[in-house]
């Protein structure tokens, strides 16, 4: 296994202390540190190439545009996607929530199906909710084997040609568990529905090459892969961004504007309406350029390493129940957890006191805690820069907690 | 970790373990519901309030130590108080969990005893994330007191 702890140098972050402890950030599926090349990169266009974008016929706008079309190069070959069909938005969200809206609104009809899974953040579930109630469509969930997978089994019994959108997780942000995308990928094909895959947490942590996941939209998210906030992305097949409406109009997106129409710019500028966040795409890219130095499998490698690592510590804690996979095969470096009786809140508050940043509530997956009967979970998840002693840490402070509740 | 041990005194454990007052009540005369989104949470009260006197109270709900506790603390002290009597306890705690460390909370004349077992959430002001936590029960009572319909209330 390549040692990747010499890269917590390049994240000045990762240096702090906290509450007089070295700080151990555990917290990446809720955002991830940024390492000095993202920084240099986003403060370098500022200082030497700020200017708007594609219309200016200045040397700084040709600079400011080729900078913004490389990063969107980079992100696309990233995912294994042509960027002609690589959409920058403000995140997963605002993806999601364009495909609801700008595909969903002209294909769904009252009676028509649209399947989410239990695990899915509120993020694929709640834009679906909203353009169901425009148009009488309806929610129907897959729910979960005993492995925390998703049970594909009750598909054929709700699979037909009501079914128009299968939108699902490629990896849970609570449990870490794999999607399963080829299966679903496949029963969308059978009965001609599309697919939304939420990637918000499979790209930033395995290899994704986009043409053999056979899905029709993909989202992500920029912070969650070392990249700044406010940006992400959305990737669709070549046909369906073409029978995809634009939802935001206004500058940029347009071809012509009368009085009374408009016709549109070719995808993807037909999805950016307005002044993009340029500094951000820039520091997108330098984010898809660092994860690539390293290479997507050598991280997928680590962090299997790491959680496996976790999975067997935390196994030792007496009244600790995992919620998620054991087999480090299926799943990626969410950890959820309950210990004893003593409520995430007061966890998290604990591991604070030592420096240790957890994640501790239902994760934006309220459906899936009332599933699971539980109210909260304490979570703490991991990625290229964290190492075992950061486990160490953590187990001990839990053990830490135990004794404070009474419990050891 | 001395600050955790204020903050996780075993008063609190054990009010946390053992709720004062816990279920609902047959015929409230108001019930009142408060949660804390952000970390979910939840305070369920009734109350009945005659004359002006809270004479029965019980509460539900789950969530953190420190939620809980502030609100099986808060039913043991104020069953049987005048309605002006609980509006002073919630103003005193309410100072008691504002003020910074080394002033004196409340006044000279025994605040302690006023304030009982939830003089033991002093801690709490220490870790000013969790000061909603010991909020919810008091906010929720509040609340309550509110669309309270006795006349006294």
């Amino acid at each position: 296994m390549t040692d990747l702890r010499a890269l917590r140098a390049d994240f000045p972050i990762l240096s702090r202390e906290v509450n007089g402890k070295p700080l151990v950030y555990l917290d990446s599926a809720a955002t991830t540190q940024k390492p000095t090349s993202v920084l240099d990169a986003m403060r370098s266009y500022y200082e030497n190439s700020n200017a708007n974008v594609h219309r200016g016929a200045h040397t700084l706008a040709a600079e400011a545009t080729e900078l913004y079309e490389a990063a969107r190069g980079k992100v696309a070959r990233f995912v294994g996607a042509s960027p002609s069909q690589l959409v920058f938005g403000r995140g997963t969200t605002t993806a999601i929530n364009h495909i609801a809206y700008g595909w969903g609104l002209n294909h769904l009809s009252a009676g028509d199906k649209i399947i989410v899974t239990i695990m899915e953040h509120h993020a694929n579930i709640v834009p679906w909710q909203l353009v169901a109630r425009h148009t009488g469509a309806e929610l129907v969930y897959l729910e979960l084997d005993d492995e925390f997978g998703i049970d594909t089994a009750t598909l054929s019994s709700i699979l037909d040609s009501s079914v128009k959108i299968i939108a699902f997780s490629g990896m849970s942000n609570v449990t870490g568990a794999l999607g399963p995308i080829e299966v679903l990928a496949d029963a969308a094909r059978s009965v001609g529905a599309i697919t939304v895959l939420d990637g918000a947490q499979l790209v930033p942590h395995m290899p994704v090459d986009v043409e053999s996941l056979n899905v029709d939209f993909m989202a992500f998210s920029s912070h969650k892969m070392l990249g700044p906030t406010g940006i992400g992305a959305l990737w669709g097949r070549k046909d369906r961004l073409e029978e995809m409406e634009p939802t935001e109009g206004g500058g940029e997106m347009i071809n012509t504007v009368d009085r009374h129409e408009s016709t549109w710019a070719p995808v993807p500028h037909k999805f950016e309406a307005g002044t993009p966040p340029i500094a951000e795409a820039v520091g997108f890219g330098a984010a898809v350029d660092y994860l690539s130095d390293i290479g997507m499998d050598v991280i997928a490698e680590h962090e299997r390493t790491l959680t496996a690592y976790a999975l067997e510590r935390l196994s030792e804690i007496p009244d600790l129940t995992i919620y998620g996979p054991e087999d480090v095969t299926k799943r990626g470096g969410a950890v959820s957890f309950e210990l004893g009786d003593i409520h995430p809140h007061d966890i998290a508050t604990i591991l604070d006191q030592d420096g240790i940043a957890i994640r501790a509530g239902h994760h934006c997956a309220r459906p899936l805690m009332k599933y699971l009967e539980i109210p909260a979970t304490a979570r703490a998840s991991f990625y290229l820069y964290n190492v075992e002693e950061e486990v160490d840490a953590l187990v001990a402070a839990l053990h830490k907690a135990r004794t404070i509740f009474g419990l050891a | 970790m001395a600050d955790l041990d204020e903050l996780y005194r075993s008063v609190i454990l054990d009010h946390y373990r053992n709720p004062r007052r816990r279920g609902k009540l047959s015929e409230p005369h108001v019930h009142a519901e408060g949660t804390n989104p952000s970390c979910g949470d939840e305070f369920y009260l009734d109350l009945i309030v005659d004359n002006g006197v809270v004479t029965d109270a019980a509460m539900q709900g789950q969530g953190c130590s420190i939620s809980q506790a502030s609100g099986s603390m808060m039913m043991e002290a104020i069953v049987g108080k005048s309605v002006s009597d609980v509006e002073d306890l919630a103003h005193k705690f309410r100072l008691m969990m504002t003020i910074e460390e080394g002033d004196n909370p409340v006044d000279e004349d025994r605040p302690g005893s006023v304030l009982g077992d939830l003089e033991a959430l002093q801690g709490v002001r220490k870790f000013p994330v969790r000061i909603k936590c010991a909020d919810l029960a008091w906010t929720t009572l509040a609340d309550a007191l509110e669309r309270s319909t006795d006349p006294a209330a």
